[in-house]
């Protein structure tokens, strides 16, 4: 399929990609759990967001699906990265060395 | 009263849903659609109050306009701040967990503002106990409750208040 939607929808969906792509080098630099854990969800939040709102533009008779399906990731996705991160936590994990503080580790009273 | 009202505003979100999915308005669909809601609705109404706190005055729809505006704006800007640390040789990066107040009561705003928070520029929400949040914070600027409180929840309770009362 040719025309401008279909342009604007390729290049829409690319700047997905490269969010996507830049959530990958995130999860690859940054130093512990919790720093990685924020590059892949932020990252991958717009990313997708925008992978789909490019298939819209693609295939207009998708778009109130394709949305619905957004709305569920924007729900979930920061959702389940929130009990990773308490899993970590709990699970005794410690931010790398150079966090200036946990102030959840000092209110349980196990202070590193 | 209110619990009749709960129930209307339930079944009118589950016929929506359920009409969005189809995607059409066929007599047949929206007849299926609302038998299949008014029996979740009767069966399932008390363990599914949550989806039904959302108030439904001019002020609160005004306010979930808003907050989604908001709320897009900052998502935009967290991944542009996550991509120059990431593009940055020395990345830059001076992470805390700090510690936050909410006067969010209601369930549902709460989980949205900790979602919120996770999406937003550097901070990701860790723990949730009682009226604390604890936030894990990639360039935090302080590790001072009140003031991080001002700084990271304060944009987005304004709304959540009115969605939610």
């Amino acid at each position: 399929m040719t025309g401008p939607f279909a342009l604007i929808g390729a290049l829409i969906v690319l700047a997905g990609a490269a969010f996507l792509f830049l959530g990958g080098l995130g999860l690859y630099r940054m130093p512990d759990s919790y720093t990685r854990i924020q590059a892949g969800t932020k990252a991958t939040t717009l990313g997708t967001l925008l992978v789909l709102a490019g298939a819209a533009f693609l295939m207009p008779g998708w778009w109130i699906k394709l949305m619905l399906i957004l709305l569920f990731l924007m729900f979930t996705n920061p959702l389940s990265s929130q009990v990773l991160a308490r899993a970590a936590h709990r699970a005794g994990i410690r931010p790398a060395p150079e966090t200036r503080a946990d102030a959840l580790a000092d209110d349980q009273g196990d202070a590193s | 009263m209110a619990r009749s009202v709960d129930s209307a505003k339930l079944f009118g979100l589950l016929l929506l849903f359920w009409l969005l999915l189809n995607g059409s308005v066929a007599p047949g669909t929206i007849g299926v659609g609302a038998v299949v809601a008014a029996l979740i609705v009767v069966f399932f109404g008390g363990s599914l109050s949550f989806l039904s706190g959302h108030r439904l005055t001019p002020d609160a729809l005004i306010a979930t306009l808003f907050y989604l505006g908001y709320f897009l704006r900052e998502l935009v800007r967290a991944n542009l701040a996550m991509a120059r640390i990431v593009l940055s040789p020395s990345l830059p990066i001076r992470p805390a967990i700090v510690k936050l107040r909410t006067r969010l009561t209601d369930p549902v705003a709460r989980l949205l503002l900790a979602n919120s928070i996770t999406l937003t520029p550097g901070t990701l929400s860790v723990e949730l106990k009682g009226e604390w949040l604890y936030v894990h914070w990639v360039s935090a600027t302080t590790t001072d409750p009140e003031e991080a409180t001002r700084e990271i929840v304060s944009g987005f309770e304004k709304y959540l208040e009115v969605m939610y009362g």
